[in-house]
């Protein structure tokens, strides 16, 4: 493996390597897309939170507005948090995602679908109990 | 070098994310942009369990078998200091990903401890919410929905537990082997397994706290 030499005990204490591409300014710039994220996050927490038990709006309209709001801040932990950009490094990932975006939605909508419609066609339950007799 | 070292090219121990552009054109993939790939192709995976757990809650929230349901049982005010907790922690392991890239010891293994801290914190308070629902009778054999519940949350907090452990880990083979490749490599995968874990919290306090509380 070649990372034996460079790369071995000899970075034991916390001295930075003159080779390390991760200088100062790109420690700044990462901690700031934290912060960023950060803000953008404990903002949509807060309005969520307080859109749940809010009396100010027309009440169907707050699951929604959750779910939304829920999205967007997914979309903030992936782009500040996990790096999901759209550089060429990334193409992969965000194929990836896409795809597991996909199931997610087949898995829940589908099953949602299908039981409502169980649920519709099935006869009561005590109907079911008469005909055994 | 191994076959597969060769067969990517030369073994670039630390190129970033701050240069794609440049080793892009020269057609070679760095090791840690492969690490990162195959452990999210993991995280997507657990993704699409949680939710087959999420589809089953939402089928069985209204099966409460004339138990209590989520409007009765919830303490928003319990989950807001989870979720709290759990987000300064993935803000946390971000500063100590950082600081593990600078190769600064006291931020990396401060970061890590907040890390821990916080995340120690979600799970006693998921714990003591479970034992707070089987202590009024609100167990996960009660109902339906109730069994949907604890299964769906219980899941996610023994992901929790299980990334602490797993921090812990790092912060020992920090410790010993110093800041090896990949040494790097595992802690990137370990921030993208906790970053992951609060995506799914968000969906999680959404749908069944916020959702199930305003029913």
């Amino acid at each position: 493996m070649t990372f034996s030499g460079l790369e071995g005990d000899s970075h034991y204490a916390d001295t930075a390597p003159h080779d390390d591409p991760f200088d100062e300014d790109d420690a700044a710039e990462g901690v700031g897309s934290y912060l960023i994220g950060l803000g953008l996050a404990t903002l949509l927490t807060i309005v969520s939170f307080f859109i749940s038990g809010t009396t100010l709006v027309w009440g169907p309209s707050i699951p929604v507005a959750l779910a939304v709001l829920a999205i967007a801040q997914m979309g903030v932990h992936l782009v500040f948090f996990l790096h999901l950009t759209t550089s060429p490094d990334n193409v992969n990932n965000v194929m990836a995602l896409a795809f597991g975006v996909l199931i997610v939605f087949l898995v829940i909508a589908g099953s949602l679908w299908i039981m409502a419609h169980l649920n519709q066609n099935m006869m009561p339950m005590d109907q079911i109990m008469q005909m055994q007799r | 070098m191994s076959a597969f070292q060769a067969a990517i090219g030369h073994d670039r121990e630390w190129p970033d994310r701050q240069h794609p552009v440049a080793h892009a054109a020269h057609g070679q993939v760095s090791k840690r942009i492969i690490v990162g790939y195959g452990f999210w192709i993991f995280l997507l995976s657990d993704i699409v369990m949680f939710s087959a757990f999420f589809a089953s809650y939402a089928v069985l929230v209204g099966q409460t078998a004339g138990g209590p349901s989520g409007r009765e049982l919830f303490d928003l005010r319990n989950t807001g200091i989870q979720t709290a907790c759990l987000l300064l922690s993935t803000f946390a392991c971000g500063l100590a990903s950082i600081g593990v890239q600078t190769r600064r010891g006291s931020w990396f293994y401060g970061a890590m401890a907040a890390t821990f801290m916080l995340g120690a914190a979600f799970v006693g308070l998921e714990a003591r919410e479970f034992a707070g629902l089987v202590a009024r009778g609100a167990g996960p054999t009660r109902s339906a929905f109730l069994s949907a519940f604890f299964t769906l949350v219980g899941c996610h907090g023994l992901h929790v537990t299980v990334g602490l452990l797993w921090l812990l880990t790092m912060m020992a083979q920090v410790f010993a082997k110093g800041y090896r490749a990949d040494i790097l490599r595992r802690m990137l995968c370990f921030s993208l397994f906790w970053h992951t874990l609060d995506i799914i919290w968000v969906a999680l306090f959404t749908v069944v706290y916020l959702m199930g509380a305003g029913q």
